[in-house]
């Protein structure tokens, strides 16, 4: 507990839509929290994280049981749960945008911080946020395209800290 | 459940997970050893969630449980 050395936490956000951005996030902060240290590596399209303007949607043409559900009107109406089939979604123009903000009202709605919250307290708490500098290089960001306080490096960066971390998590 | 006396309230309510740990852990922070906090949460899972951070983090938890203002826990700093 207390007195021991503090557990730690190695986390790899491999993902960056929406949906998949909050378990990094939202683990890392608790962890952090709970006295752990905690380092996160942010590779291939979970690097887009770290941008400053997180422009993340959720992809529901990839998650098939993802729930359809109204965040607005009555709560009989918002508990319907309005059956969409796949391949309608995939060729609504528009239904992408549509299902991200609906997913952001109904979190903000249920109490949910937003990914850019949680990152925030992440940064807050001592999270340590590892961008990966070869992700960079293959999408062509710029140092600039991220937030403050962000640390750069590879695969040897993260495994050196995950090699004497309690958990470990590929996201 | 026990009633203590507070040195300071937190409001947790209409906030999911994690916000409420977050916000007790913050505000925990910025008490002195020896104080109570009181939190109150609407977060049905702050049940577990705050028994493990107390039983992770040392601080104690000295009373919980439901009330009419909503989930109740009395946490004192280490």
């Amino acid at each position: 507990m207390s007195d021991a050395k503090p557990k730690r936490l190695a986390i790899i956000a491999s993902q960056g839509t929406l949906d998949w951005a909050y378990p990094p996030f939202l683990l890392a902060s608790t962890a952090a929290a709970m006295d752990m240290e905690v380092s996160v590596f942010f590779t291939f399209y979970g690097l887009t994280l770290l941008n400053k303007d997180i422009k993340a949607n959720v992809a529901p043409q990839t998650n098939p049981a993802m729930p359809m559900k109204m965040p607005f009107g009555p709560q009989g109406f918002q508990n319907i749960q309005w059956p969409i089939p796949n391949i309608l979604a995939n060729n609504i123009p528009g239904y992408e945008t549509m299902a991200t903000s609906f997913m952001k009202k109904t979190f903000a709605n249920k109490g949910v911080a937003s990914v850019e919250e949680l990152r925030e307290i992440c940064v807050d708490l001592g999270v340590r946020l590892i961008g990966c500098q070869m992700t960079m290089d293959v999408f062509g960001f710029e140092t600039e395209d991220f937030i403050d306080g962000i640390e750069l490096g590879g695969a040897a960066t993260f495994l050196e800290f995950a090699a004497d971390s309690d958990i470990s998590l590929f996201i | 459940m026990t009633d203590y006396t507070a040195d300071q309230v937190l409001d947790c309510k209409g906030l999911n997970c994690p916000l409420p740990v977050i916000k007790t852990k913050k505000a925990i922070d910025a008490m002195d050893s020896g104080q109570i906090l009181k939190m109150v949460a609407t977060d049905p899972g702050s049940k577990n969630d705050i028994t493990a951070w107390t039983a992770r983090t040392g601080h104690e938890l000295l009373s919980g449980g439901e009330t009419d203002e909503g989930y109740v826990y009395f946490i004192k700093k280490k």
